[in-house]
């Protein structure tokens, strides 16, 4: 038994009202690909948002790295690279000052962060336009960037939050190619959510799902295959957690970027 | 290298690499210093009270600072909207070295805006009336720039999206501006209004740079720093405290 480098005890996340994580417990081994399924809305950002320190939990223990997010912010912000839902790379910066600037800030010395940029933006098939900036890439160009930073402190646990939505197949194929890769020779956990099932199937080691803040199923693909009697997980999913279409409200940014849509006709 | 360090580059590059920007920013102080320069100095000639741009000068170019120091404050509200504000949030550095990195960026580049003010002014005939006092207005004019980009900070820390910007823009710091000793000579003025411009802090940030390259300070200069710089103090806490209660 490899031991749990997270570890989630009763998770309970409440926004005025709304329950959004409703005691949830699970432990991520060490080395494993995590996947964290579910509808639209199910608590899976604010899951990764209270692990990731983003979010403060309302009740319940938490553990990433060996350390506590709330009471030790920054050991557990040195453990982990993200790759956030939404883009968050500077535009107006170019892709080396992007991987430079993360470098800094997580304090890696000057000549490892050299050599680690180099090295990741190569495998990542960006050192060619390592120049360029950021604003004129395509979108999985940006997403491979942004693994890479993600990973140049070398971080034990990779969180990735709907790393592949929005791209189309080849991309997201290629994505899932590049992260497997080197979290395979980096030996970094990963921890991620996503609702394309097939991708869930094949590659992650473990799944739970998770559905209105409560954690519904957990085990590999085929257990849950198993469990439910689907056929692919998909059924499974399904069978997990209904058909019914959920709706998420748009945050105070998602309207920003309506509004913005509308003035300048683009992103 | 530290973090503070470079998140005060990165504000100088974006600034440095948006042309529109820098020109934009320049168009509304070389308005008012062609527009009130030329358009009123006859009258205040007449007046009796000299050579207006001469007056004129150290109030544009505080605007100027002034300005483009709120406006890079507020940038954070770009930061979140493209993302790029939870990079620095998950990094494992303190709220406050960011803030300040942002901040001081933001100050710096407003500093450079107000020199580029100054020259102009040079250009449309401005001279400063005391050399020996010269030295002393680079201080007054980042104690604005700071001023300015903790305002910027503190706002864009709290504004979800650029819809407030025209009612931070209208009832912040247009009337920063106006009601300063920006324009027009204070101490006759009426009342009310003379008691809104000893209020405002922009007003002893204008007087210093004025007595430092026109002559004649209003509030003398010790006052002059003495306010602006505990309001700088200030308003940078007060920046980074709402800074550091931003939720992604």
């Amino acid at each position: 038994m490899v031991a749990a480098i997270i570890e989630a005890c009763d998770l309970v996340k409440r926004f005025d009202g709304l329950t959004a994580v409703d005691h949830i417990s699970f432990a991520v081994p060490e080395g494993v690909v995590f996947g964290f399924l579910g509808p639209n809305g199910a608590g899976k950002t604010t899951t990764v948002k209270m692990l990731t320190t983003v979010l403060s939990p309302s009740d319940g223990r938490l553990r990433v790295a060996g350390h506590d997010p709330v009471k030790e912010p920054l050991l557990v912000r040195r453990a982990f690279g993200i790759v956030f839902q939404d883009p968050s790379l500077d535009g107006e910066l170019t892709a080396a000052e992007n991987m430079e600037l993360h470098g800094v800030l997580y304090r890696v010395p000057r000549a490892e962060r050299r050599e680690r940029i180099e090295t990741l933006l190569r495998f990542v098939g960006l050192w060619e336009r390592r120049d360029d900036y950021v604003k004129r890439f395509s979108g999985g160009m940006r997403r491979r960037l942004e693994i890479a930073r993600a990973l140049q402190h070398r971080p034990r646990i990779l969180f990735l939050d709907e790393p592949t939505a929005g791209l189309d197949p080849q991309t997201r194929n290629q994505i899932w190619e590049f992260i497997r890769g080197l979290c395979r020779d980096e030996r970094v956990t990963v921890f991620f959510t996503t609702h394309y099932m097939e991708e869930a199937e094949r590659v992650a080691d473990q799944i739970a799902v998770i559905d209105h803040g409560r954690i519904v199923a957990q085990g590999t693909a085929a257990a849950l295959r198993q469990e439910t009697g689907g056929r692919t997980l998909e059924d499974a999913f399904i069978a997990l957690t209904g058909r019914s279409i959920r709706e998420a409200d748009a945050t105070p940014i998602d309207r920003m970027r309506r509004v913005r849509q509308v003035w300048l006709g683009r992103r | 290298m530290n973090a503070v360090f470079i998140l005060w580059l990165r504000q100088l590059k974006l600034y440095s690499r948006s042309r529109a920007r820098m020109i934009g920013a320049l168009g509304q102080p070389i308005l008012f210093l062609l527009a009130l320069g030329f358009g009123l100095g006859p009258i205040f000639a007449r007046a009796g009270r000299g050579d207006y741009v001469q007056f004129l000068t150290p109030g544009i170019v505080s605007m100027g600072i002034l300005f483009a120091a709120v406006f890079s404050g507020i940038g954070i509200v770009w930061d979140r909207h493209f993302g790029f504000l939870k990079e620095t949030l998950v990094a494992p550095v303190s709220r406050l070295e960011i803030v300040l990195g942002r901040t001081l960026g933001s100050a710096t580049v407003a500093l450079i805006q107000g020199s580029i003010v100054f020259l102009i002014c040079f250009a449309a005939g401005f001279r400063p009336a005391q050399p020996l006092l010269l030295p002393v207005a680079p201080m007054f004019m980042a104690l604005i720039a700071i001023m300015g980009a903790a305002i910027g900070t503190a706002v864009g820390s709290v504004l979800q999206d650029m819809q407030g910007f025209p009612l931070i823009m209208n009832f912040i710091v247009l009337p920063l501006f106006f009601f300063s000793s920006a324009l027009f000579p204070v101490p006759d003025l009426p009342g009310a209004v003379w008691l809104a411009v000893r209020l405002n802090p922009l007003s002893y940030g204008v007087d210093g740079l004025r007595g430092a390259v026109s002559g004649g300070f209003v509030f003398g200069i010790a006052t002059d720093f003495a306010v602006l710089g505990g309001l700088a103090v200030i308003l940078l806490a007060v920046g980074a405290y709402l800074f550091s209660k931003i939720e992604v």
